[in-house]
């Protein structure tokens, strides 16, 4: 298994790839980790005079890096209700221990997210598109995945697009209140305090709940 | 003084800076205060931006520089950020001032809209509530009973000789004559049929729908048919001015403005004008069905599918946005009966004022063209689909008519089976080709006006051609199956 640093190195060069393209990463400060040496011997790098540069063969693990690190970052802001400004600290010590499928298990509990409390993309994993897992009590789900009667408060919307976040808003289902399923058959038909609404299944898979019970 | 009470939101901490920011831009006189349109500029607000460039053209540069500035420091839209914002402080102030009552029980109400809302017991329900609302409300009191009464012992026994003895006793012309008071004139013809025909079904029509309204059946309605409805390329939110072209297509068409995108307003356009009966026309095409009822099945179902299977064809090929459905379920009430009259009184002043003159208009064409011997040759050129749909010659001049009032063309019809002269294949193929031909003339001219000429006119000419080739299948299907209606 890879030493903490390892997996932080990966998951910056990751980052860098996702937001700059192919550029390498400085060495600058890293000069004389030992981790670097760990990854170039396992063919997960290559360095050069000042750049460290990834490697297709490190790819998947930098990607699995991020992963594990947006999905801890959910999982404390969503179920662990972690305050916004320490997340980043804590996810950054939490996701080394996401190991061995315990990640997709984060992932199916929280129903499986496509972004993290900050907007970014999560890699999605195996289990995100094996069907779902229902042995798996879920906390965090999509309203279209509920059941009729249950209920909870929504956690975060995840609209497609800037409009589609606009009908959600309109129809007041906004993060923080509380939201009960009515039915789900030809209509998706929910309460939002007291008033109920009908929507498509896009709408009501873009609202995420967590569940009360 | 309510300013000074007035409690201002807070917002966190970058975006209240950009807001100041904004504020300090914002020069020009503007009728409300500069936060609340630095909030509207901060979310985009399409005619926010436009009405700010137009009053500052100098630093509106500088302002769209903030906005996103702003947006670049939150990772979702601003609009939401801001909704998120005032969603706390609206809980808070509900918090503590709203109290709920515990252990609150399901009453009739709620029971009754698990019924309304629920798939199967749907069907049961719309089909009673179109045979007791539409059929035995609209059909039998309106078109028969009222109209009847209207028609027969008002207008003809006492409107028409009268006027007619008036006319001819004040203006010596007949070509006037025949104008005013002639068979398609504007008193005896135009004016009889609006008040006459026309006024009681729709009133009446208008008044269920108005119901249908306010006790909030229409919202349930949507959210059932939703699933059907994005199969034609439409949103259940479509399903009020499709019903409502049930009453009149002309103003349906109106309605469809209320539809979130283009493609559904053009597709619903072309619905409504394909294979949507009005009122009027129902009314005639139902009393022409009279005693077939395998016909009157013929007819429904082949109405049904060019609905459907238009509707399908239309949203696979028209590009576009795809429509999304959202709405609210309002609690069922009982509507007031006050509010019913003042709906179906605005709709019916509405209908008067668009329509009356059209009819008129109608009539006026009716007339110049029977004179002018245009309708002769557009008879005649009329006759040869008429006749390749297996329908006497005759029929041609229903269907011109039909143009002009759809009512009138069923009409038309109707004299020819008082005659004799039609089998009940002959009824059903008219009836299908009369329902789906070109839609009035006061529905050409507001499909003009609503959607443009160019796709207004490549309208009626898919119109006017699909028509006649369902007409051309069902009798061509008819005959070679040897099944007579």
């Amino acid at each position: 298994m890879l030493s903490e640093h390892a997996e932080e190195i990966l998951e910056a060069l990751a980052i860098q790839m996702e937001e700059q393209g192919k550029k390498p990463l400085e060495l600058g400060a890293m000069r004389d980790e030992p981790a670097i040496e760990e990854l170039e011997k396992l063919g997960y790098i290559r360095r050069d005079q000042d750049h460290i540069h990834l490697l297709d063969k490190g790819k998947s693990h930098a990607l699995a890096c991020i992963r594990r690190h947006r999905l801890a970052e959910r999982l404390l802001s969503d179920v662990f209700d972690v305050k916004k400004n320490i997340i980043n600290e804590v996810s950054c010590k939490f996701e080394h221990l996401l190991h061995e499928g315990l990640e997709d298990k984060v992932c199916t509990i929280l129903g499986h997210p496509r972004v993290c409390p900050h907007g970014k993309n999560i890699p999605p994993g195996k289990c995100c598109q094996e069907k779902k897992d229902r042995r798996l009590v879920k906390i965090i789900s999509p309203l279209a995945e509920l059941e009729s009667r249950d209920r909870g408060h929504i956690a975060y919307l995840q609209a497609k697009d800037a409009p589609q976040m606009r009908k959600l808003i309109s129809i007041g289902a906004i993060p923080g209140v509380s939201i009960s399923l009515v039915q789900k058959f030809p209509s998706y038909v929910f309460k939002i305090g007291h008033s109920q609404f009908a929507v498509d299944k896009e709408l009501a898979s873009a609202i995420y709940v967590r569940l009360t019970r | 003084m309510l300013k000074d009470f007035a409690k201002k939101i807070g917002y966190n901490e970058p975006l209240e800076i950009y807001i100041a920011r904004i504020e300090a831009l914002l020069f020009a006189d503007y009728k409300i205060t500069r936060r609340a349109i630095a909030l509207l500029l901060l979310q985009e607000d399409a005619g926010m931006l436009e009405y700010v460039r137009q009053r500052q053209r100098d630093s509106f540069g500088k302002i769209q520089e903030l906005i996103e500035e702003a947006k670049g420091s939150y990772p979702y839209p601003l609009s939401y950020i801001i909704s998120l914002c005032r969603q706390k402080e609206a809980g808070a102030l509900v918090k503590y001032s709203l109290f709920a009552e515990a252990g609150h029980k399901q009453g009739l109400q709620e029971k009754l809209s698990k019924i309304l809302m629920n798939p199967f017991a749907a069907a049961p329900i719309m089909l009673a509530l179109l045979y007791y609302g539409l059929y035995k409300f609209v059909g039998v009191l309106g078109a028969g009973v009222l109209v009847n009464f209207l028609e027969d012992r008002v207008f003809i026994s006492h409107i028409n000789p009268f006027m007619t003895y008036l006319v001819q006793k004040a203006i010596p012309f007949v070509l006037i004559q025949d104008l005013l008071v002639g068979e398609y004139g504007i008193i005896t013809l135009g004016l009889r049929y609006a008040i006459a025909i026309i006024l009681p079904i729709v009133a009446t029509f208008f008044f269920v729908f108005a119901i249908a309204e306010d006790t909030g059946y229409l919202p349930r309605l949507a959210m059932l048919v939703d699933r059907l409805f994005k199969r034609i390329g439409l949103s259940g939110r479509a399903v009020i001015p499709l019903v409502l072209g049930l009453g009149c297509d002309t103003m349906a068409t109106m309605v469809t403005r209320t539809l979130p995108t283009k493609r559904e307003r053009i597709i619903a356009t072309l619905l409504l004008a394909l294979a949507i009966p009005c009122s009027a026309q129902m009314g005639v095409i139902l009393g022409l069905l009279h005693g077939h009822a395998l016909g009157t099945v013929a007819w429904l179902s082949v109405i049904i599918s060019v609905f459907l299977l238009v509707g399908f064809l239309a949203s696979r090929i028209m590009p576009g946005e795809l429509p999304s459905f959202y709405m609210e379920i309002p609690p069922l009430r009982l509507p007031q009966f006050s509010n019913i009259l003042r709906k179906t009184w605005t709709r019916l002043s509405w209908y008067f004022k668009e329509v009356l003159p059209l009819f008129i208009f109608a009539s006026v064409l009716i007339w110049a063209g029977a004179i002018t011997g245009i309708f002769s040759l557009l008879v005649r050129i009329l006759e040869y689909p008429v006749s390749w749909i297996g329908l006497p010659d005759k029929a041609a001049v229903a269907f011109l008519f039909g143009f002009f009032r759809r009512d009138y063309g069923a009409a038309g019809l109707y004299d020819l089976k008082k005659a004799g002269l039609l089998s009940g294949n002959q009824l059903v193929v008219a009836c299908i080709t009369l329902t789906l031909f070109l839609p009035c003339i006061a529905q050409l001219l507001m499909n003009i006006k609503e959607r443009g000429m160019r796709m207004g006119i490549a309208m009626s000419v898919f119109i006017l051609l699909f028509s006649f080739s369902i007409g051309f299948l069902v009798n061509l299907v008819l005959t070679v199956s040897g099944v007579t209606l």
